[in-house]
């Protein structure tokens, strides 16, 4: 920014001129060969999961949690390179900014509930809920 | 920036240049990013309910009795190639040619109304079973998410066909081409979403 300042007015002037006129062609940057990538990539972190779940592929449900989950990230991440053309520069990089700031918001909201409730279940288990479960098997 | 704008202030010639600076374009775009960033929460609200939720079965079925993934593969398959379609149209758009345009909304339309179809059909067929969001928790907050979800596709589809008759109406104005590109963040963040749908819900569901 204060280089992008520093400028002296013509060149400042000759700058937006550009900008502006650029801005039509702006997603210049979407190209065929970019949303081939990205398709192909998504096909395959797509394929993967879903053949690792229907073919019970992994012994132990919680390591391929684990590993869905990871390709899951990634193809996210693909789709936000190729598709969403997300990038530093994109807006000035308040795009990003953005992005972040909201990955942060949702991380919170995941992590904060899962973890809250998971201890007040806990602690709410031995009180509340054994005691339909002791009369149902005891009938 | 207060120095920027003092100076801006100062220098008279420049001072033009920093009105422009705010061009409406991007501000547009930038715009319809924070509403999808807000929309991104929205989805974080109702994962995080189903997170919590996804074991409630209340002697209900769980997501290892219900869901079809063959059917969650195929309407996934949907999805990620209307992604693909949107960018050909966008492809299409950038040589200015309206037909191709057209075409590749008309196809990206199409595959949406099958993922449409495809879900509503799994919707009846759980209700059938008895299985409503009113059967536990946990079918309350997979109705919710995918629900919602399914809400934003409807209603992507609405906006490809008023974009279509717009298209053919008046060609590829500025307008026009900077509305195909708010409605294509919004196609391909709604494809993200799902990505988080098929994992958490329907895949991590099987597994549990």
């Amino acid at each position: 920014m204060s280089e992008h300042n520093a400028l002296p007015p013509s060149g400042d002037s000759h700058d937006h001129y550009q900008g502006h006129h650029g801005e039509e062609t702006r997603p210049g940057h979407s190209t065929l060969k970019g949303y081939i990538t990205g398709f192909v990539l998504s096909v395959i972190l797509t394929a993967i999961p879903f053949w690792l779940v229907m073919g019970n592929v992994i012994d132990g449900s919680g390591l391929t949690a684990l590993v869905i989950l990871i390709f899951a990230a990634a193809q996210i991440f693909v789709h936000m390179i190729y598709f969403l053309h997300m990038s530093p520069k994109a807006e000035g990089g308040w795009n990003l900014l953005a992005l972040i700031f909201t990955l942060i918001l949702v991380f919170i909201a995941l992590a904060g509930s899962v973890w809250v409730m998971y201890n007040l279940n806990v602690n709410m288990m031995p009180g509340v809920m054994s005691e339909p479960v002791l009369q149902m098997q005891s009938q | 920036m207060t120095t920027n704008a003092t100076d801006a202030t100062q220098n008279l010639p420049s001072s033009h240049f920093y009105v422009r600076e705010h061009h409406p374009e991007q501000g547009t775009l930038l715009g319809f990013w924070l509403y999808l960033m807000s929309d991104c929460l929205l989805f974080a609200g109702l994962f995080a309910t189903y997170a919590v939720l996804s074991h409630s079965y209340a002697g209900g079925p769980s997501g290892a009795d219900i869901f079809d993934l063959p059917l969650v593969a195929l309407n996934t398959s949907f999805l990620l190639v209307s992604s693909i379609t949107f960018g050909f149209a966008m492809l299409q758009m950038q040589l200015k040619r309206v037909n191709g345009t057209l075409l590749w909304l008309g196809v990206t339309g199409l595959l949406g109304v099958a993922f449409i179809g495809l879900e509503l059909y799994e919707f009846a067929h759980l209700l059938g079973e008895g299985f409503g969001p009113q059967r536990s928790a946990f079918l309350t907050a997979f109705f919710a998410l995918v629900g919602t979800h399914g809400l934003h596709v409807s209603f992507g589809i609405i906006w490809i066909i008023v974009l279509m008759a717009q298209v053919k109406r008046f060609g590829l104005t500025t307008d026009n081409n900077r509305r195909l590109m708010c409605l294509s963040m919004f196609w391909h963040f709604l494809d993200v979403v799902w990505i988080g749908v098929f994992t958490f819900v329907y895949l991590m569901g099987v597994l549990q």
